[in-house]
């Protein structure tokens, strides 16, 4: 496919990380913050072809892996309904409640339907009138304008059995959270792209100075990968703190105005719980007064649950780059894909998934 | 779950409103409606990168170029310094 297969090119892979190896003279550590990423990451090796000085980590990425336990638990709340139509992208099935998952709530009757878009939700609405359809919006900013837009084509339909189950948040102080933590020792960072298009990264400049570390915006494919993190190590190499685009066929430093401008008539920002993390103020997005018929909670009031995780679960250590999935001693026997104990297994761009995925083999070895 | 792909808009079908401004998009052959209206500018031909059945950007073909020019330019300075030797 055009646009993907180019960046691709193994031959070219390897002359670049040839040149990371030439440039490197000390230890460095750089965190990326996207599931796409951590995927392409483990998935064509990069992380073992970079110099042993340079080490990556997997940061809280995946909103999917990051999602709160309390929102699942009013996710099967809602979805065991029977006058809900439970919409929902695929990968959220799987992600364990407190005590169980939508998969489990599909298999007992509840009328669960994966998605491709949130508009495919609205147009479920649409063919239902009798029935009430909600549309779980996870996401991160690449998310927030379809799920905002799914919003405004209701309100323009005027779509009385329509809401959201809304569970947005925001890289940015994400970021902060880690940077601020007193034990980082994350170097530099690689912004995930596709936030980025939307978003543009004006946000980042503070960043960067604030914390004295150097931000590269990143595409998804191992060129991408690679290129940005040569970008990142001649800024950490020269002792500059620099944000930089190494996107550009994609993200403009201001970013896509109309998306941001749906997204602001929508949404607005507010804290958000982490799952593994915990609170970061205003880290996320809810529904606007305007839109607050459009909200879920608010029409069935589905309650609070308080979250208690699997004790062995290190996922939040994981997320925050303090552990490695492999210093997890759940991982590959207790906690699996098939039998997933935290988030991060579940999503096929968590962390610990891809590395049960790209790397079990080695854990064998290892053991 | 925040990929995004690229895919070329093979025909704009519906543009009665900018909320509904919909176009056919290849994804190497797969078709999809997408959505356009984060893109109002979009046309017919042009790339764009579409998440969860809406486009985010327009691809910049100039710019998707640079990173093989700056590939080439790293090949010829490398065989430069070894004609050099
Ligand atoms: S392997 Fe499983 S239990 Fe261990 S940190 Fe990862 S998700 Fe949690």
């Amino acid at each position: 496919m055009k646009y993907l297969d180019e960046y691709r090119d193994p031959r070219l892979a390897s002359k670049m990380l040839k040149r990371i190896a030439e440039r490197t003279s000390r230890r460095w550590t750089i965190m990326e913050i996207c599931g796409g990423q951590t995927h392409t990451i483990i998935r064509s090796g990069i992380d073992r072809l970079l110099p042993d000085k340079i080490s990556i980590l997997h940061g809280p990425g995946c909103p999917v892996c990051v999602t709160p336990v309390h929102i699942i638990d009013k996710a099967l709340v809602l979805a065991s309904r029977t006058d809900v139509i439970f919409c929902t992208f695929g990968d959220m099935m799987r992600v364990p409640g407190n005590k169980e998952d939508l998969l489990t709530v599909k298999a007992r009757g509840g009328d669960i339907r994966m998605v491709y878009s949130p508009l495919d939700a609205v147009q479920i609405a649409r063919n239902n009138p009798r029935r009430e359809v909600v549309f779980f919006a996870v996401g991160f900013e690449t998310t927030a304008p379809a799920n905002a837009m799914a919003v405004l084509q209701a309100y323009r339909d005027s779509l009385d059995n329509f809401t959201l189950l809304v569970s947005q948040v925001l890289v940015p102080p994400a970021i902060e959270a880690i940077l601020s933590a007193p034990d980082n020792r994350i170097n530099g960072f690689l912004a995930a792209g596709h936030v980025c298009t939307v978003m543009g990264y004006r946000e980042y400049n503070p960043l960067a100075e604030k914390y004295l570390v150097p931000i590269v915006v990143t595409g998804f494919e191992p060129l991408d990968i690679i290129q940005g993190i040569e970008m990142l190590i001649s800024q950490l190499e020269n002792g500059t703190c620099r944000v930089e685009n190494q996107y550009r066929r994609a993200v403009t430093e201001a970013g896509n105005l109309k998306a941001q401008h749906i997204i602001n008539e929508v949404f607005d920002v507010t804290d958000r719980t982490w799952r593994g993390i915990g609170n970061i103020p205003l880290s996320g997005l809810a529904l606007r007064e305007k839109y607050r018929d459009f909200d879920a909670e608010v029409r069935f009031k589905p309650g609070d649950t308080v979250a208690c995780e699997s004790s062995e679960c290190i996922s939040g250590l994981i997320l925050q780059g303090a552990k490695n999935p492999f210093d997890c001693p759940a991982f590959g026997n207790r906690c699996t894909p098939e039998k997933p104990l935290g988030a991060t297994m579940v999503s096929s761009e968590g962390a610990c998934a891809a590395y049960f995925r790209y790397r079990a083999k080695t854990v064998e070895k290892a053991g | 779950m925040c990929l995004a792909i690229p895919g070329k808009i093979e025909e704009i079908i519906d543009a009665a409103d900018a909320l509904g401004r919909v176009a056919r998009v290849s994804f190497g052959g797969a078709n999809r409606e997408i959505n356009l209206a984060c893109v109002p500018e979009a046309q017919v031909g042009d790339y764009i990168l579409a998440h969860v059945g809406v486009a985010l950007s327009i691809i910049d073909a100039e710019e998707a170029e640079k990173i093989f020019d700056y590939l080439r330019q790293m090949e010829e300075s490398s065989e430069t310094k070894k004609d050099a030797n």
